[in-house]
C-alpha cells in the first residue's frame, strides 16, 4: 500500500503523519504537494493538521481550491481511503467530502491537551484494530474543533454509524453529540479532530493512535489478498 | 462599478460563543439593557456591473465561497456606484 501525505501551505503536522507511517509503521509513504494534480499510484491519502492558507476565511476553506483537490475528491468517490486529522478534517468538510462543519470552540480558546475518546465504529479502514467501544486517549490541539451539523444530518450520522470517535470525558470544544471523528456514508473518508499521529510510540507517552495507521495498512493487505484470489 | 457589502452571520440555531462573551462584557460595563449580541463578518466587493448581473455575482460568490451553509447565512446591501 502506497500512501500520500498531502502538504498544503501552512500544514504543520505533515512530518508527524509521514514519520508515523514511515518510521513507526515502515509503510510506503510519500509527500504530495498541493500543486500536484494526480494521485495515481497511491492507495490511500492523508491530510495533515495545521493552518492551511493561514485559516483565511474559514479553516480549510481555501484549501478546497488547491490543484490537488479534484484528485482527492475523485479518489474519495472511487471508495479509496481518505483520512484527515484536525485541519485535514476541516478541509474534508469544506470540500463537501464529509457532512457538517467545524466551528470555533465554545470556550473561544485554543485547546491543547490529551482527551479520552470512545471508539464507536470499528468497521472502517482506520479503526479495525480497535475494540468496539474501546476507551482510548489522544492529543487534541485546535481552536476550531466544535463539530456542527443540523439535526437531520446528526440523526443520519447516528443511524449510519458514521460517528467513529466520540469524546468520552469532558467535551473539550462543544461538539454536538460529543463528535470527535466521522466518516462519509460509504465509510472510506474519515475526519477527526484528535491527532493519532502524535500518539504512536511509548517514548512519546502514548501509543493509542498507532492502530489508526495499522488498521489502514491491514485494510490494504486485505484488498490485495481479495484482488489476488 | 457597484459597491456591495455582504454580511455573513451564524444561523439562529448555531451557538455563537463570541456573541455570548461580548454580551457578558457589555453587562460588566453596566449596560444591562443590551440583551443580545450577534457577531458576524462583512465583505466589501467592488463589482464591474457591465457584464453579469450584480445580484447573480453576489449570490454565486456567497454561496460558493463566502458562506458555509452548514453554519452561516448571509444578506447584502448594494451601495452607491463607485
Amino acid at each position: 500500500m502506497k500512501i500520500a501525505v498531502v502538504v498544503f501551505p501552512g500544514s504543520n503536522c505533515d512530518v508527524d503523519l509521514f514519520e508515523a507511517l514511515h518510521t513507526v509503521c515502515q509503510a510506503d509513504v510519500e509527500y504530495v504537494s498541493h500543486k500536484e494534480k494526480s494521485l495515481e499510484s497511491f492507495d490511500a491519502v492523508m491530510l495533515p493538521g495545521g493552518f492551511s492558507y493561514g485559516d483565511y476565511l474559514r479553516c480549510g476553506a481555501i484549501a478546497r481550491f488547491s490543484n490537488i483537490m479534484p484528485a482527492i475528491v475523485e479518489f474519495a468517490k472511487q471508495g479509496k481511503p481518505v483520512f484527515g486529522t484536525c485541519n485535514g478534517f476541516q478541509i474534508l468538510t469544506e470540500a463537501g467530502l464529509l457532512p457538517g462543519a467545524l466551528k470555533q470552540n465554545n470556550s473561544l480558546k485554543f485547546v491543547c491537551k490529551t482527551v479520552d475518546l470512545t471508539v464507536e465504529n470499528t468497521k472502517t479502514p482506520f479503526t479495525s484494530q480497535y475494540g468496539e467501544k474501546e476507551q482510548i486517549s489522544l492529543p487534541i490541539a485546535h481552536a476550531d474543533g466544535s463539530y456542527y451539523a443540523d439535526q437531520e444530518t446528526l440523526a443520519k450520522l447516528e443511524e449510519n454509524h458514521q460517528i467513529v470517535f466520540r469524546y468520552a470525558g469532558e467535551n473539550p470544544n462543544g461538539s454536538l453529540n460529543d463528535i470527535a471523528g466521522i466518516t462519509n456514508e460509504a465509510g472510506n473518508v474519515l475526519g477527526m479532530m484528535p491527532h493519532p499521529e502524535r500518539a504512536v510510540e511509548a517514548l512519546l507517552g502514548n501509543e493509542d493512535g498507532l492502530r489508526v495507521f495499522k488498521s489502514l495498512l491491514e485494510s490494504g493487505k486485505n484488498t490485495i489478498e481479495e484482488a489476488a484470489f | 462599478m457597484v459597491n456591495v457589502r455582504i454580511f455573513v452571520t451564524y444561523k439562529e440555531s448555531v451557538f455563537d460563543p463570541q456573541g455570548e462573551t461580548i454580551t457578558d462584557a457589555i453587562h460588566s460595563l453596566g449596560f444591562s439593557n443590551v440583551k443580545k449580541v450577534n457577531v458576524g463578518k462583512f465583505f466589501d466587493l467592488q463589482i464591474d456591473s457591465s457584464d453579469k448581473k450584480v445580484e447573480e455575482v453576489v449570490k454565486e460568490v456567497s454561496e460558493q465561497l463566502l458562506v458555509n451553509f452548514n453554519l452561516e447565512t448571509y444578506r447584502y446591501d448594494v451601495m452607491e456606484e463607485a
